[in-house]
């Protein structure tokens, strides 16, 4: 019962400065989509501005014919992992756990179920034999695994990721790369902000490529072009075509 | 021995060892959630802030209570309208605002009191504990901990990923301020017995000491209560027996817990952590 999700028009400034100008789009459901740019293009904050996290100078984002105010409980974020303390005094399961939480509503605690479900999804990123432990303690790759068991304990059927793939082992970005591809077949909408262009061509279908505004949305083959490239990252992109070659 | 004697049999120490135990237990609970969130600055503005609250109340010969959460509601509001609309970062923005409303509250004291009063709001004097102030403590307890309890999966998630609670609705900047508002409460409701200058300690360091020695929220609550609640005893045992401030007596009870905590935590610990790399080095030689 997933819809397509569509942005439209939407504008943030930082101090004056607008970081995001103008970017509309829309994608059909069961896509996994890459927000691709150069540092500073305004990935993660159009992220955030269409999931209403910061404020916008206008624009919205929608749901099938709904705002995504009223849909918060089928997305689940990722935030990059610099914006988490881990320090914090949770184990691995209890994170896990927190994805059970937007469904419970007020006063609710998570029943045996809910910490059964929390157990499955952790193992479906292969980290159940970490589940004691402080977060803190797990490697990169292993900390971005636990989040994105977390995403999966919310049942949702739109993710947003902010750079998962950032400083990770080879085999955890296989794991999430495998479980991502996954909930697109199941007919989720994943969206990912994403910045190695090596592996684009390999993990996504549809492209939001952008640098304060959007350059173009699509289909892989139509936006990650030479023309589109140059003109998303200001310089000639002669090592382009090697790229192709190489995924 | 003669402590606890005399505990069964006045009823002014009964008063103030419930209210001691009382403030322990709430200042590590919400003291829990001002460390975790990086607000330890805060939780000492809003303790100095509540003193031209507490003067005007004497003035107008109301409870303190009322005038305290003014200031301290005041206090909270006005850091986040600084810090919110301007380039000052948050710190400077507190550093403004607690020196001014405390400034202005020992003005007020010393205007409408004796210095004897300023004293003991500064620094406390459980043994001075009223039935009024132990009522209020208490009633402010109950707030608390029912917040608290009723509301931990909300706290522990805006605590732990203010985003992802925001992203799934929950309104983070409310929580911010239901805080403060029980920080407000929690600190008038310890004025008796650490004082306005030392209610930070009752928050921050037993609550620091408990986030050394768990990986739970849940466990570092009920271990910063447990802590504050010992210190706070101390410091009564300590102020009857030897006629000391209560205030300077808990804030150090606090200390030496957290040195402890800080020295032997099974995982933290410095000399834990001392011995496990020589148990290391010798099992790698």
């Amino acid at each position: 019962m997933t819809e397509s999700i569509t942005a439209s028009n939407i504008s943030v400034s930082y101090s004056g400065k607008q970081v995001v100008s103008n970017v509309s789009f829309t994608f059909a459901p069961g896509s996994l989509i890459g927000i691709l740019g150069p540092n500073g293009a305004g990935k993660s904050t159009l992220m955030k501005a269409m999931l209403g996290l910061i404020r916008k100078d206008s624009g919205s984002t929608q749901i099938g014919s709904q705002s995504i105010d009223k849909m918060r409980k089928i997305i689940a974020y990722v935030p990059q992992r610099s914006n988490i303390d881990w320090n914090f005094p949770i184990v691995v399961k209890d994170t896990v756990l927190l994805g059970t939480y937007p469904k419970l509503g007020l006063f609710h605690r998570p029943s045996i179920a809910d910490k059964a479900w929390a157990m499955e999804c952790l193992e479906q990123v292969g980290m159940q034999d970490f589940a004691d432990r402080q977060i803190g303690e797990l490697s990169g790759g292993q900390q971005q695994r636990v989040f994105l068991a977390r995403a999966l304990a919310q049942k949702a059927d739109y993710f947003f990721l902010d750079e998962p793939f950032v400083g990770i082992d080879v085999s955890s970005e296989e794991v999430i790369i495998e479980i991502l591809r996954k909930l697109k077949n199941s007919g989720k909408t994943v969206l990912v902000v994403h910045h190695d262009l090596s592996k684009v061509k390999s993990y996504f279908d549809e492209l939001i490529l952008m640098n304060n505004e959007l350059i173009d949305a699509g289909p892989v083959e139509q936006v990650f072009r030479e023309k589109n490239m140059t003109r998303a990252y200001e310089r000639p992109m002669t090592m382009f075509d090697d790229l192709e070659v190489q995924v | 021995m003669e402590f606890f004697h005399d505990l069964l049999n006045y009823a002014f120490l009964q008063k103030a060892f419930i209210t001691s135990v009382m403030v322990g237990i709430i200042c590590g609970v919400i003291g829990s959630f001002i460390v975790l969130r990086g607000m330890a600055l805060m939780g000492d503005a809003i303790s100095h802030a509540v003193l031209p609250g507490v003067a005007i109340s004497y003035m107008l010969s109301i409870n303190y209570f009322y005038g305290a959460v003014l200031t301290g509601v005041l206090t909270a509001f006005g850091i986040g309208a600084i810090s919110q609309n301007s380039r000052i970062k948050s710190d400077s923005a507190i550093g403004i605002v607690f020196s001014a409303f405390f400034a202005l509250g020992i003005i007020l004291i010393t205007k409408a009191r004796s210095a004897t009063d300023l004293t003991q709001i500064l620094f406390g004097n459980v043994l001075s504990v009223r039935d009024s102030d132990m009522w209020i403590t208490l009633v402010i307890g109950a707030v608390v901990i029912g917040t608290v309890a009723l509301f931990f999966k909300e706290l522990l998630i805006s605590s732990f990923d203010e985003t992802m609670a925001a992203a799934y609705g929950l309104n983070t900047r409310f929580i911010h301020y239901a805080i403060m508002f029980l920080l407000t409460l929690v600190t008038v409701a310890s004025l008796q017995t650490v004082g306005v200058i030392l209610v930070v300690s009752m928050l921050i360091t037993p609550a620091s000491a408990a986030y050394l020695l768990t990986n739970r929220l849940s466990t570092m609550v009920v271990l910063a209560s447990f802590f504050g609640a010992l210190s706070a005893v101390i410091g009564l045992y300590f102020s009857f027996l030897y006629n000391m401030p209560s205030g300077p007596v808990i804030a150090l009870a606090t200390t030496s817990i957290f040195i402890v905590a800080f020295l032997f935590s099974p995982q933290q610990g410095l000399f834990t952590q001392m011995f496990k790399s020589r148990g290391k080095q010798k099992t790698a030689a």
